[in-house]
């Protein structure tokens, strides 16, 4: 067999496209994740607007070459904006045979599949569970196919470089990202730059890699290549003017958090315990002790929150993190923290549940946790992220609002947002208006719940400080001496107490806007969290199509904006679409008695555009 | 204690706070707070920079008894929070008041780890072997057979012993006393203060309604001489009315064994002297239980460490001398960048 052979239509065009959605999957161990995010550092050089999404699989290194250890890595890019990963690859890059099993299913016909046939022996083929060999069965008929043997180019071309054949074999992820940079125009210089600094040790290694690289990206160009194929052209996206960066959710977050803290002017304790998809933020704000942080390591989810909470009596602010098993079991120190009016920030990456079910999956389903999800009459203020970049405003909004009044944040994210990628336009710092918390240290009249009579937020005071020495702790304490008290009354008063101070956080946040479209109509699909991309690029062609459907995204949970029941009031109808079987809906319905209705995909995977698009047509059509 | 300073001039009455006690009348932590007040008021640290912590029970009162910052909290998890404030601010003196139950049972896990960690704070435990404040459940320290309301017919589980569990923690100080001892309690209170690090200091406490005279077997005052042994470094661990028994390893089993001096031959050198920088012979003592052996009592193990936070800052100051702490707006911008438009 030569080493390539394409079935290709006759003719195609060195030809504009608009956007191209790829997805790169392969065992844990080729690299895929890696020559993903090298293709979006390059794709973001070259201008276009992009967003990604890693997904990986459950067990951390699965037996070579099944199907349960397949990871991937989807990127769309486009000229215009950008706005979720894509809902199915036009190009799939598939490493070994059960990569190709298991994502087949996702790609347009008609779509691009690159194969390394170096993969496909018996041995890898049935560990994938193929009963015959896709690439001779007609299984991919209705596809273009690039079928290269890849191991064996890339081996060819790391043979001088002083590198075991084993490491040689492992560039092969690199001999196909200089393929792909070549069909679509892009520099590899950004790769060889990065492959330099991250082996700066082991010159041999990078050299390989490069080898490997500039030997794909020629075989592209070269008569190697069959002569059909031609470079598309994706060009550069009209985004705003600015200094621009690629980042994660998890980065963003960590920033945001850090952000928030330096407009506050206090410390950071970060207190967290291990869990899939939220130990990433441990990670990175582990990085960032240079700026005073503490990071501390807990020896459970309960001690992170209440060694979170113990800081912020201390006087620092005291943010955890976990997803929504280990919240559940954060919940009893929450409800500490609402009782002693402590600030506190818990940061909530969620994952498809209940229990531990698909850790590294993404879903929404911790909404009515985050809201309702504690013992007794238990209020917080709720937000939730749209987008990796979006982490760093709600980060810093989360700090603001657990200081200024004195209360847990719980702040929603997902499996998705923290490890996903996107091009962000550097904010201006200083166009955040500081808001430096004041600690209270006059021992006149002093008792610690007294409260400010604008948020109703209690003093905060450092143990340490002169002559204000005080007890607080879970038991009902009296409105009026701040000492315990069990009378029925005043228990009443300080529930309803604890409700106003939360409720009348509304007063004190943006009103909702409309995201696209008009301020009423037929129609409104109104999302909170990750659904945030689908929703916008649904309703935005629809729009396009002269349908009558506005979009609007809740950041604000708990409390709802003011003017949140108003603005559905002014549409026929309300559909919210949600990774969950309808939590958010749910509470609509609750708050204003809506008759909205949800549209619920649980099935670890973000939402499609069509599926939502096809959604809208069916209420505008009722 | 992080930083040294002058002690201040601090009273007992001074520590105490104008809210009403309401343990039993008779309890031991009566008897406790007065020991701590006396402790505290000779250690002089201000009263601003002394923080007691406490989860549930009836010993977790004790914060809103004295008249220093104090923070009650949820059950078992005071170390857990104690070591969050003490990571905010590693200048304060930390006082953790806890139970049997807070300890060693629901929040077992957070003691494991404070002691293990060595984060600098003080956990008082109150081990009155009983559940008071939810009327009288048998705890993780009761003795087998103890019959109360969530075993009628006697409970089953063999009891924990505190101090062997917190050397197997690792803990780096571990005494013991009894609420009654109040000339004792305040000495070890003062030595547990100024160790550096986590101490741990289990006190037998009467419980008067649930679980009287549970440790009477060695705490009564007629037979207390030769039922407890006081131990202090550098000195034979002797006691009885007559000063005359002792402790003595017998070195082919590798057994403790109570001697009589003058008897058989012994004499004052061949009784064990105690060495608390000795984990292996604190652990011995630990193990001694009545009516074979006296109860060990005082400072059993202590030995210097680096204790937590001071490791914690240390790490903050080297990555400070590392890398340089850059204005957000640059931290924004580092790694790869790129300007779109103008
Ligand atoms: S129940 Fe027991 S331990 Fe609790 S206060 Fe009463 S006597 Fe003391």
């Amino acid at each position: 067999m030569s080493a390539v052979s394409a079935e290709l239509p006759r003719h195609i065009d060195r030809r504009e496209l608009e956007s191209v959605v790829i997805r790169f999957a392969g065992d844990s161990g080729d690299g895929v994740q890696i020559t993903g995010s090298q293709f979006t550092d390059t794709t973001a050089l070259a201008g276009n607007d992009l967003a990604t999404f890693p997904d990986f699989p459950a067990e951390i290194r699965a037996p070579a070459g099944t199907t349960f250890g397949v990871s991937a890595f989807q990127i769309n890019f486009g000229a215009r904006s950008i706005a979720t990963a894509g809902d199915a690859p036009d190009v799939l890059v598939a490493f070994n045979p059960a990569a190709l099993k298991v994502n087949l299913s996702d790609i347009h016909p008609g779509g691009l599949i690159v194969l390394d046939t170096g993969t496909f022996s018996a041995r890898n083929l049935e560990k994938a569970g193929y009963a015959t060999n896709p690439l001779e069965d007609g299984t991919l008929t209705k596809y273009r196919t690039l079928k290269i043997d890849i191991s064996k180019l890339t081996l060819e071309a790391v043979k001088e470089m002083g590198v075991s054949s084993k490491e040689g074999l492992r560039c092969k992820n690199f001999w196909t990202l200089g393929l792909v940079y070549w069909l679509y125009g892009r520099s590899r210089q950004s790769t060889i730059d990065w492959l330099q600094r991250r082996f700066a040790s082991r010159p041999e290694i990078a050299n390989a890699n490069i080898a490997a690289l500039n030997a794909g990206h020629a075989f592209a160009e070269t008569a190697e290549m069959p002569g059909e194929i031609s470079s598309y052209v994706v060009p550069p996206a009209p985004l705003e003017p600015g200094v621009y960066r690629n980042i994660t959710g998890t980065d963003a977050m960590a920033w945001g958090l850090l952000a928030g803290t330096q407009l506050a002017g206090i410390k950071l304790v970060f207190c967290s315990y291990p869990i899939t998809p939220a130990s990433s933020l441990l990670h990175a704000l582990a990085n960032l002790k240079q700026y005073d942080i503490v990071t501390f390591q807990a020896e459970d989810e309960i001690a992170a929150a209440c060694s979170a909470i113990g800081a912020s009596y201390g006087g620092a602010l005291g943010i955890t993190s976990s997803s929504g098993p280990g919240v559940a079991l954060k919940g009893e120190a929450i409800g500490l923290a609402i009782s002693t009016e402590l600030p506190l920030i818990v940061v909530n990456a969620q994952r498809a549940g209940p229990s531990t079910g698909m850790p590294t999956k993404t879903e929404q389903s911790d909404l009515y946790q985050a809201v309702f999800g504690r013992n007794a009459d238990s209020p917080v203020a709720v937000l939730a992220a749209r987008s990796p970049a979006d982490c760093f405003e709600v980060g810093i909004e989360a700090v603001r609002i657990a200081t200024k009044y004195m209360t847990p944040v719980i702040v929603l994210t997902d499996g998705y947002i923290v490890n996903a990628a996107e091009p962000w336009r550097i904010p201006d710092m200083g166009a955040y208006e500081p808001f430096p918390v004041q600690f209270r240290t006059d021992p006149e009249g002093f008792h610690p719940f007294l409260r400010d009579p604008e948020t109703l937020a209690r003093p905060w005071v450092k143990p340490g400080t002169p002559e204000m020495m005080h007890r607080i702790g879970g038991i009902e304490k009296s409105f009026s001496s701040g000492h315990i008290s069990y009378d029925p009354e005043n228990h009443q008063k300080m529930t309803d107490v604890r409700a106003a101070k939360i409720d009348g956080i509304a007063n004190d946040i943006p009103l909702q806007t409309v995201e696209d479209g008009t301020e009423g109509g037929a129609l409104a699909v109104v999302g909170w969290g990750s659904t945030y991309g689908p929703i916008s690029r649904a309703v935005g062609n629809l729009r396009a199509e002269g349908e009558d459907v506005s979009h609007v995204h809740l950041r604000h949970i708990w409390p709802l904006p003011r003017n949140l029941g108003d603005l559905l009031g002014k549409f026929d109808r309300v559909l919210v679409p949600e990774m969950n079987s309808g939590q958010l809906v749910t509470l609509l319905r609750a708050q204003y008695l809506l008759p909205a209705e949800g549209l619920n995909q649980i099935s670890g995977k973000p939402f499609k555009i069509s599926t939502i698009e096809a959604a809208i047509r069916e209420q505008l059509e009722k | 204690m992080t930083v040294q300073q002058a002690p201040v001039a601090l009273t007992a009455k001074e520590l105490t706070s104008d809210q009403e006690v309401r343990w039993c009348p008779g309890c031991g932590d009566y008897a406790i707070i007065k020991a701590v007040r006396s402790a505290l008021a000779e250690i002089g640290t201000p009263r601003d920079r002394t923080v007691f912590v406490s989860g549930i029970g009836c010993a977790a009162r004790f914060p809103y008894y004295m008249a220093t910052y104090g923070f009650h909290t949820i059950h078992g998890r005071a170390p857990a929070i104690a070591t969050g404030l003490k990571l905010a601010n590693p200048e304060l003196d930390i006082w953790v008041v806890t139970g049997d139950g807070d300890c060693l049972s629901i929040g077992g896990n957070h003691t494991l780890h404070v002691l293990r960690r060595n984060v600098d704070v003080n956990v008082l435990l109150f081990n009155n072997a009983i559940y008071g404040l939810t009327k009288g459940q048998y705890s993780p320290t009761s003795r087998v057979g103890t019959k109360s309301p969530s075993t009628p017919m006697g409970s089953i589980d063999n009891p924990v012993s505190a101090v062997e569990f917190a050397l197997g923690c690792g803990a780096r100080f571990v005494a013991r006393s009894v609420d009654t001892l109040q000339k004792h309690l305040p000495v070890v209170m003062k030595r547990a203060h100024a160790h550096k690090g986590a101490s741990f200091v289990e006190i037998f406490q009467n419980c008067i309604v649930y679980n009287d005279g549970a440790f009477a077997h060695f705490t009564d005052r007629e037979i207390a001489a030769d039922t407890q042994v006081f131990v202090e470094h550098g000195k034979p661990l002797l006691f009885g009315k007559d000063n005359d028994k002792g402790i003595r390893l017998n070195t082919s089993t590798l057994k403790l064994e109570v001697v009589k001096v003058g008897e058989n031959g012994v004499t004052v050198g061949d009784i064990l002297v105690h060495d608390e920088t000795n984990k292996v012979l604190a652990t011995l003592l630990a193990q001694m239980q009545p009516p074979s052996f006296p109860v060990a009592l005082g400072v059993l193990y202590a030995e210097e460490g680096l204790d937590y936070t001071t490791a914690v800052y240390a790490q903050v100051a080297a990555a400070k001398s590392k890398k340089k702490a850059v204005p957000m707006a640059e931290l924004l911008r580092s790694g790869h960048t790129w300007r779109v438009g103008v």
